[in-house]
């Protein structure tokens, strides 16, 4: 059973929707069943961050290595890293527009999120102005390294700094204080692992199908 | 051993600095153009605005004009080590001596520019800072950081074919954390805040640069080498 793992993130992503749907959540003013939106919209920050440092990872290989497969495995975690990001941003959103009124207000949270969307296409275009292979897997690591660090100062560090309408900060509850009873946790821990799983696999996928191409362009 | 080589590491980046210096004295590519170009954006914005009273505008107007003069100067950092000329810097200096060396050229350029800027801000614009020493840390601070960053940047994009275009894309996003806490260092010297309500804010800037500084020198080696 060399792929145990998919299966358990199918049956994880199945009952984080089945279980997410159903099982019943404590009413909170405002957020009433918008609160189910947790199990989606959380755990894709989690999974893109996880993405984006294994990219680095592998970034930090690639550099001390020479090694052109950690460079591909590097741009292709970015690539499913973007697409949780986009997906993390359309799904607060949403949320967003039913408890704050409005799809897009001017937070530290908020602005953080786009701007990691900044770094990440700006690699990507930095990515499509180089052709030499050696010297783009090089130089690509090197602004995948210096620009993750700084992006973890700034979602880690300027938030907790500034007021914000975003839960967790500047006086506002976090979900784990006492919104997130026990049966959120049942569903919202699941999820987590479920959805970070899926874009391991997703970026896997990205891996091979890169490889092939390579491989046919010799 | 270890110490000789301190001391060699420490020469190279004096005599690299120097080069630049003099370089810059010689042809004053950079520095004329910066300043004309501080010059004529405060004055445009001394017609348009006439007095500022505001300091959120104050504030917000002084870190985009600096931002941009400084994008404007180092964005030909390595211009002269980017073509034939690679192989004899190559060759003659250590990597970690020629990113040190291009940082503190920046880092002095930026310092000249911020200077310049802040006395023509408070000549046409009026100072409504009213803890000005502070300010004064603050702004060297934010300064120095977005030159570092400016500096890795055109570093990075020295080795592609849009030097220009990249530079700005590629610092802009990541720049923005210095930027964003020397702005709210700023309003608080503004509104007269001592030591004790900023220090967070100061304290992070001078951890952001020993970051940035700290990075650069880890990673430029591996650029340079491409």
């Amino acid at each position: 059973m060399r792929n145990w793992w998919k299966a358990l993130t199918i049956l994880l992503l199945f009952y984080t929707l089945i279980g997410g749907l159903l099982i019943p959540v404590p009413k909170q003013v405002i957020l009433y069943e918008s609160i189910r939106n947790l199990y989606f919209h959380v755990p894709m920050w989690f999974s893109m961050i996880f993405l984006f440092f294994m990219s680095v990872v592998y970034s930090v290989k690639g550099l001390s290595s020479n090694d052109l497969t950690h460079d591909t495995k590097a741009k292709e975690l970015v690539n499913a890293g973007i697409i949780f990001g986009v997906l993390g941003t359309i799904t607060g959103s949403i949320w967003a527009k039913y408890t704050w009124g409005a799809w897009w207000v001017n937070d530290v949270k908020l602005n953080g999120s786009a701007i990691t969307m900044l770094i990440y296409l700006a690699y990507v275009v930095l990515r499509g102005s180089l052709d030499d292979e050696q010297k783009r897997a090089r130089i690509a690591g090197v602004y995948n390294i210096f620009a993750f660090v700084l992006l973890l100062v700034f979602i880690g560090i300027l938030p907790r700094m500034t007021d914000s309408l975003h839960p967790g900060n500047g006086g506002n509850p976090g979900f784990n204080n006492y919104d997130l009873d026990n049966n959120m946790k049942l569903v919202f821990y699941p999820a987590v692992v479920g959805w970070i799983l899926l874009g391991w696999w997703i970026a896997s996928i990205r891996i091979r199908i890169s490889k092939l191409n390579q491989k046919l362009d010799e | 051993m270890q110490k000789i080589r301190k001391i060699a590491l420490t020469k190279e980046i004096i005599q690299l600095l120097k080069k630049d210096i003099l370089v810059e004295l010689r042809q004053k590519a950079a520095l004329n153009g910066i300043l004309l170009y501080v010059v004529s954006t405060v004055f445009v914005a001394y017609l348009i605005f006439a007095s500022l009273e505001e300091l959120s505008t104050w504030v917000a107007l002084l870190w985009i004009v600096l931002l941009f003069a400084s994008t404007n100067a180092s964005i030909n950092s390595f211009r002269k080590e980017a073509g034939r000329e690679f192989f004899y810097y190559y060759s003659i200096a250590k990597p970690q001596a020629i990113i040190l060396s291009k940082m503190l050229f920046n880092a002095i350029l930026q310092t000249i520019i911020a200077a310049l800027t802040l006395l023509l801000f408070n000549l046409l614009l009026g100072n409504p800072m009213e803890n000005n020493s502070l300010f004064y840390l603050v702004l060297f601070l934010g300064s120095l950081g977005i030159s570092t960053i400016l500096t890795l940047s055109s570093a990075i994009a020295s080795k592609t074919n849009n030097n220009a275009t990249l530079t700005a894309i590629l610092s802009f996003p990541i720049m923005l954390p210095t930027l964003l806490t020397a702005i709210k260092a700023s309003m608080l010297c503004g509104l007269g805040f001592a030591w004790e309500d900023c220090q967070v804010y100061i304290v992070t800037l001078g951890l952001l640069n020993i970051v940035i500084v700290m990075l650069s020198y880890l990673l430029f080696p591996y650029l340079w080498r491409s």
